[in-house]
């Protein structure tokens, strides 16, 4: 029983520790196209495959379509918004990219430092059919 | 086939192994770095995000001063932390001036009442608009703009006692 006032003291620490913990997560309510779509199909279709291929920056392996950040939920009403203004998706895409550089955005671009991704395969598919075809021309 | 050409396909699949293990000892840097450095500020006006101190937009930052751009919340507890830095940022000469991310008037006004106030100006960014517009990516971030409206430095993350002389250097050289 000598436990109770020390457990006593850990509630009371609780209780005023606790409104500042209740803090922790932002009150506003969500932006208005976080998750309200468009009234148009075709452009919201175009506002989803857009916001399936770009980074979450505050949960960064999930895409903005996916995450339940508040910030991510600012960048889809931006998206959204922006396409029901009759903006380009890869417009969208680069002016993202112009402020957070290519780590934001998750379709595969050849730039200076990927091109060996994109390189690489076909000269290995490339020395696959040399030896392949060299083997079978021996053999006829 | 020459005898050692054998040994190349291995020798190729140690190395990518060494390379993966070399990439897995590293730290994971979780940070994304702003591209918009040496960029102006895009235009934005927002409502203040307090009674007691003014809006902001982008013109205020045109009248040839540098200055230092918090992007701080009430509800961000790093913030909390960061917040004698800036009080002595400000004491030492810095002018800052900040926005307040996704927030309610009362509790930006809570926030300042209990850990200090050493900003000129503070905007309400509602919907991270200027946020996403410099290329911030959380709170707090601590950006300098010189007297064109320039960003020319970013601090990612809350500012400690050893990054006060850094972001005060940074402020100087903004001036020239």
């Amino acid at each position: 029983m000598k436990f109770w006032p020390f457990i006593a003291a850990l509630v009371a620490i609780y209780l005023a520790a606790a409104p500042s913990t209740v803090a922790a997560q932002d009150s506003l309510p969500p932006a208005p196209y976080a998750y309200n779509q468009l009234d148009d199909p075709q452009q919201e279709a175009a506002a989803q495959a857009l916001m399936e291929t770009l980074r979450c920056l505050k949960c960064q392996s999930q895409s903005i379509a996916d995450s339940d950040a508040p910030m991510a939920g600012d960048m889809r009403h931006q998206v959204r918004t922006r396409i029901a203004m009759g903006e380009d998706p890869e417009d969208i895409r680069a002016w993202l990219i112009e402020r957070y550089g290519d780590y934001v955005s998750y379709a595969p671009t050849v730039s200076e430092t990927t091109w060996p991704l994109f390189a690489i395969p076909l000269l290995l598919i490339l020395v696959a059919a040399i030896v392949l075809w060299r083997r079978f021309r021996r053999r006829a | 086939m020459k005898r050692w050409t054998l040994w190349v396909p291995l020798a190729l699949f140690v190395s990518f192994c060494a390379l993966a293990a070399y990439q897995l000892t590293r730290p994971k840097t979780e940070f994304v770095a702003s591209t918009m450095i040496g960029k102006p500020l895009p235009e934005f006006a927002l409502r203040a995000a307090v009674a007691d101190r003014p809006a902001l937009s982008s013109a205020d930052f045109r009248d040839g001063k540098p200055r230092l751009f918090n992007i701080f919340a009430s509800w961000c507890i790093p913030c909390a932390a960061e917040a004698p830095q800036l009080e002595a940022l400000r004491r030492r000469g810095a002018d800052i001036v900040s926005v307040a991310i996704r927030d309610h008037p009362e509790d930006v006004a809570y926030f300042l009442a209990r850990y200090g106030n050493p900003y000129s100006k503070i905007g309400a960014d509602d919907l991270s608009e200027v946020q996403l517009g410099i290329g911030s990516s959380g709170v707090p971030e601590t950006f300098v703009i010189d007297g064109k409206g320039v960003i020319r430095y970013q601090h990612i993350g809350d500012i400690r006692a050893s990054d006060v002389p850094v972001l005060l250097e940074k402020l100087e050289e903004a001036r020239r």
